[in-house]
């Protein structure tokens, strides 16, 4: 309850502030969120299966986030930026997908 | 939780349940205590279902099974002090989907507001510049290339004009010369009787050799003949004069367009054609004209044999 009045709040936040993003993020933050959001749906996954772990939670959506832009910077550096985050974007997907199903056979059974 | 107590594998669930009922003591907010119990009601052997769950879920193994590993582990050494790493464990859980949210609406709206280039990547954008850069010079050098063909094509307007104007020139003269034009100018009317042809051929070419240009011939009945450069003269049977294969009677008046007071000096000299013809017993008047009109025509006749040579 608490994870999502606090996403809420965030989501609130950014409404409210509208803050620009700073040119030096700008590659990295869109990969960063999609990163996030495997990470949760990983969590309400676990969460589903019983398995929930707080710790593991927060480092598995601290390590993703940085290692999707470590990744994302680094093809930067070798100047396969683009393509690098196209295959981040597109690995992380696949994780989603498959966390999302398992959520929906917990939930609806299908 | 009334059901658990009947649910045959019960291997794991007494610590489960305990762990949920402790926890929405402790910390009733937090999700997992809501969603726990849910989960384990409907799945009773938790590990079971996730090997055949899908191969789609495979990438996420890597952290599912060591939380897999974990949660034993922190159901069985994990209950003292619980409450304490929970709530730290759940701000920080709270704080970083927070931050989550606050991205995500962040990146959101400025994905919304940007027309495009803003986020582009610095190779995409010097790619853009440099097809936008060949662009613009191909359509320069179109534009150079039009320009210069519309400068071709007026000053060939303008030449064709040039070369017509002359063409007009040049065909309004021969006409002249040819006989197929009328003319008008300043001349002379001469006007002879009783005379001869060669008397005619020779004020006529008396009248040319001073600068006459145009002339016709009448007869006294107004038939008018124009005089050109094939033109001939033969006395006529019984008086009068054929010119052109047509029969003239006198007295004969010559229209010639050229300069009057030079024609004539050369018609007055001394032993000229006025003095021979009126040694012969004929007569001629001269006239000086400011305007004289040659009406009579030829027709343009077709070269039979004569080409340009050029």
């Amino acid at each position: 309850m608490i994870a999502v009045i606090a996403l809420i709040a965030g989501a609130a936040l950014g409404i409210v502030f509208h803050p620009a993003v700073p040119p030096a993020l700008q590659p990295y933050l869109p990969i960063a969120v999609v990163a996030a959001l495997d990470a949760v749906f990983g969590g309400v996954r676990a969460k589903l299966d019983g398995i929930f772990d707080d710790k593991q939670f927060v480092i598995s959506f601290i390590s993703n986030v940085l290692v999707a832009a470590l990744i994302v910077y680094l093809g930067d550096q070798l100047g396969v930026g683009g393509q690098l985050s196209t295959g981040v974007v597109v690995v992380l997907g696949v994780r989603i997908f498959g966390n999302v199903a398992a959520i929906r056979r917990h939930l609806f059974r299908a | 939780m009334t059901d658990e107590p009947e649910l045959p594998t019960a291997g794991r669930k007494p610590p489960h349940t305990d762990e949920p009922v402790a926890m929405l003591d402790e910390s009733p907010a937090e999700p997992a205590a809501s969603a726990f119990p849910a989960a384990a009601d409907d799945e009773p052997p938790p590990v079971e279902p996730r090997p055949a769950d899908d191969s789609v879920a495979d990438e996420a193994d890597g952290r599912t099974g060591e939380e897999a590993q974990a949660e034993p582990e922190r159901v069985t050494d994990a209950k003292p002090g619980r409450k304490r790493r929970l709530t730290s464990a759940g701000a920080l859980i709270a704080v970083l989907l927070a931050v989550f949210g606050f991205t995500l609406v962040v990146q959101l709206r400025s994905n919304d507001g940007d027309q495009g280039l803003a986020t582009a990547r610095q190779e995409d954008l010097v790619r853009i510049l440099s097809d936008l850069d060949s662009r613009d010079s191909r359509l320069q050098s179109e534009i150079n290339g039009l320009e210069s063909s519309q400068r071709q094509l007026t000053s060939g307007v303008a030449g064709r004009q040039a070369a017509l104007t002359e063409a007009d020139k040049r065909a309004d003269e021969l006409g002249l010369l040819a006989g197929t034009l009328p003319g008008r100018g300043p001349g002379l009317r001469i006007v002879m009787d009783k005379v001869n042809a060669a008397a005619i051929l020779n004020a006529v070419q008396e009248l040319r050799g001073a600068g006459g240009e145009v002339m016709q011939l009448y007869g006294s009945d107004g038939t008018a003949v124009r005089i050109v450069a094939s033109s001939f003269f033969v006395d006529a049977d019984g008086g009068g004069l054929v010119a052109d294969g047509i029969a003239l009677s006198g007295p004969y008046t010559l229209d010639v367009i050229g300069p009057p007071q030079t024609m004539q000096t050369a018609l007055q000299i001394p032993g000229g054609v006025v003095a021979s013809v009126n040694s012969d017993g004929g007569s001629v008047t001269l006239e000086q004209r400011t305007m004289v009109e040659v009406t009579a025509l030829r027709k343009a006749t077709t070269l039979q044999y004569a080409r340009p040579a050029s």
